[in-house]
């Protein structure tokens, strides 16, 4: 097993690797750096030339590649070209507030997820299988930010319950009243926005658990309905299930850019979609470099969870 | 005579099983569409917004056309659905809104399933080093968030339709690919194949005249989900502000220009949200009938 997870880590390694001078290359062919951004107007070409020096913009592309690397590995992520600020000062204050948000209703979406997959999946055909399968179709057709602008609408325009913009009105920073009428809104958008896929998930890891052999043995021997469900099935479907948090690991980070967008949420997704929109090179890129990095690991996460809970992986590898 | 007669009915009883084989299949189909309205007023519904966009250029309407005197106005006799903020008739810019939502999502689902199966059959057909080197970069571009990877392809691009066609389409082909891949590894090994590598047929024109036509019946279930997928990006980022520039617009910048007018008119967050809603829907479930249709043994629900 040690095998199989240093074998997989050895194959992220690289992985990783391609994606940061994939960045880095993105980067410098942008048209606009960050020397330009510093430039003001009556400077001479010397004094530019000078200041490109400085920053090490006339050595070779691989050594300021690896000199890149290097800061980013030591913490430093450079400066935004547009405000001027450090980008790990930034991302250390949007982190959390995008965590505060996505944790809780990626949590709930899951359990959610579980318990009408479950019940879906064990009706496979009956009615209560219908409508949640039903349900879980719609909402993959259904854009989120569609659902968030309704929302507003019903609960910020016309019932007055909710707050739309921001996490706190100001001057009521420490109050939990005033923050829970910020959160519930795109808390429950992005409940909505989770939970189809995963129902659809679990639903049909139940319906091919349900059609194995050992569960036709147990009905033979005359177990009962939820012996069959909670000793034999459910195990089998978590297991997988389990393994899907990893997958999740990149979504606590850009998994809501959305929807903090329309709800002026301070985290990650406001912040991105500015720079994007500002031309904000180094911003973005440092995303990209950030997100793509934690797709790779939570799909490292999900091989080894995977290998922990089904031995019969390891032979494999 | 008798080796005659035995091989004449042989035939026959092979036209019979695959006579019962289709037959099965169009059986499967239909007891699903029975057993799940929803997709018949999905399908349905979908066909006649295909129709009216299609002939929106016949219909008397004019979605830039200003009537100074009714902005902002609800739903009245003249237009059914009221009129933006200059004036124009909300209905026809739904309407025309649909018909670059629909095309968007049509050409980049053509430019991501031609990459896709591009990528997918020289990968799987070749095998080896060129394999590798295809599976990585694949591995590299499904590694970056979509959302991610699109709007920072399209800061290098000027906005406009046809950008917005190739983002969607140049990095959104991946899944494709790795579909498509599996299926020709499978297919490879059949006889028909081995023997025409064997007379000395290349490797392109068997990739072209013998993976692809077999490995048909994917690759149109995958374009019409990607179909589905490529229309809910395109959506998004309009949404976003990322997309297609005015006068042009689609469902999705209608509704970014409906969150200005939330509290006043409604209606206009409402119609081009739902038609995305049975747009997706359709082509996702449609999907899904084809999938039943091509693999008979999945009755249904299990892959869907």
């Amino acid at each position: 097993m040690a095998k199989y997870i240093l074998k997989r880590i050895l194959i992220a390694i690289p992985l990783i690797f391609v994606i940061s001078i994939l960045c880095f290359m993105l980067m410098r062919a942008c048209p606009y750096d960050a020397v330009d951004a510093m430039i003001k107007p009556g400077m001479s070409q010397d004094a530019i030339a000078l200041m490109r020096a400085k920053y090490g913009y006339d050595r070779p592309a691989a050594v300021q590649y690896f000199a890149w690397l290097g800061s980013i590995l030591s913490g430093r992520m450079g400066y935004s070209i547009v405000s001027k600020q450090s980008i790990a000062l930034d991302l250390a204050t949007r982190i959390p507030n995008t965590l505060k948000l996505m944790l809780p209703s990626y949590l709930t979406a899951y359990v959610l997820a579980i318990v009408l997959g479950l019940i879906a999946g064990s009706h496979k055909g009956r009615r209560a299988d219908k409508i949640i399968d039903g349900l879980a179709s719609v909402g993959i057709a259904t854009p989120t930010f569609w659902v968030s602008m309704l929302m507003m609408y019903v609960f910020s325009y016309r019932l007055h319950v909710f707050l739309s913009v921001g996490m706190h009105t100001v001057g009521m920073e420490g109050d939990f009243g005033d923050f829970l009428r910020h959160f519930l809104m795109p808390y429950i958008v992005l409940i909505i926005a989770f939970t189809p896929d995963l129902v659809r998930y679990v639903r049909s890891s139940t319906i091919t658990q349900y059609s194995e052999d050992y569960v036709m043995v147990q009905r033979a021997f005359g177990a009962k309905k939820s012996e069959i469900m909670f000793h034999h099935v459910l195990k089998n479907v978590l297991l997988p299930v389990l393994t899907k948090l990893g997958m999740a690991l990149p979504m606590l980070i850009t998994g809501a850019i959305i929807t903090e967008t329309i709800f002026s949420w301070p985290g990650v997704g406001p912040y991105f979609v500015t720079a994007v929109s500002g031309l904000d090179y180094p911003v973005v890129m440092m995303i990209l470099l950030l997100s793509s990095t934690l797709v790779v690991l939570g799909n490292l996460l999900a091989d080894i969870l995977c290998c922990l809970t089904d031995p019969r992986i390891k032979d494999m590898g | 005579m008798a080796k005659q007669v035995t091989a004449q009915t042989i035939r026959t009883a092979k036209e019979q099983s695959l006579q019962n084989a289709r037959r099965r299949r169009i059986e499967n189909v239909s007891s699903a569409l029975r057993r799940d309205k929803l997709a018949i007023v999905s399908i349905v519904l979908l066909l006649v917004i295909i129709v009216v966009s299609l002939l929106a250029p016949l219909l008397p309407l004019h979605p830039n056309a200003n009537d100074v005197a009714n902005m902002l106005s609800g739903p009245t006799k003249e237009h059914i659905l009221g009129t933006d903020e200059l004036g124009r008739d909300y209905l026809a810019r739904v309407i025309y809104g649909g018909r670059v939502s629909l095309l968007v999502g049509f050409l980049a689902m053509l430019a991501s399933c031609f990459i896709g199966i591009l990528v997918g059959t020289v990968a799987g057909f070749m095998g080896g080093i060129v394999d590798a080197v295809l599976m990585r970069i694949v591995d590299v571009l499904s590694s970056i968030p979509w959302l991610i990877l699109v709007t920072v392809v399209s800061l290098f691009l000027s906005r406009g339709i046809r950008s917005i066609i190739l983002v969607i389409g140049l990095f959104t082909w991946m899944s494709t690919a790795r579909l498509v891949r599996a299926e020709t590894l499978s297919i490879k090994e059949r006889d028909f194949i081995q023997y025409a590598k064997f007379n000395g047929v290349s490797t392109w024109k068997n990739i072209f005249f013998h993976v692809i036509p077999s490995a048909l019946p994917t690759i149109i279930i995958v374009a019409t989900t990607s179909m589905a997928d490529a229309i809910m990006t395109e959506s998004a980022l309009s949404f976003l502000g990322l997309g297609l520039v005015p006068p042009n617009s689609s469902w999705g910048s209608l509704l970014q220009r409906a969150q200005s007018h939330l509290s006043s008119s409604i209606h206009m967050a409402i119609v081009p949200g739902v038609l995305i809603i049975i747009t997706v829907f359709a082509f996702n479930k449609l999907g899904n009938l084809l999938r039943i249709y091509v693999e008979p043994r999945i009755s249904d629900g299990e892959k869907g």
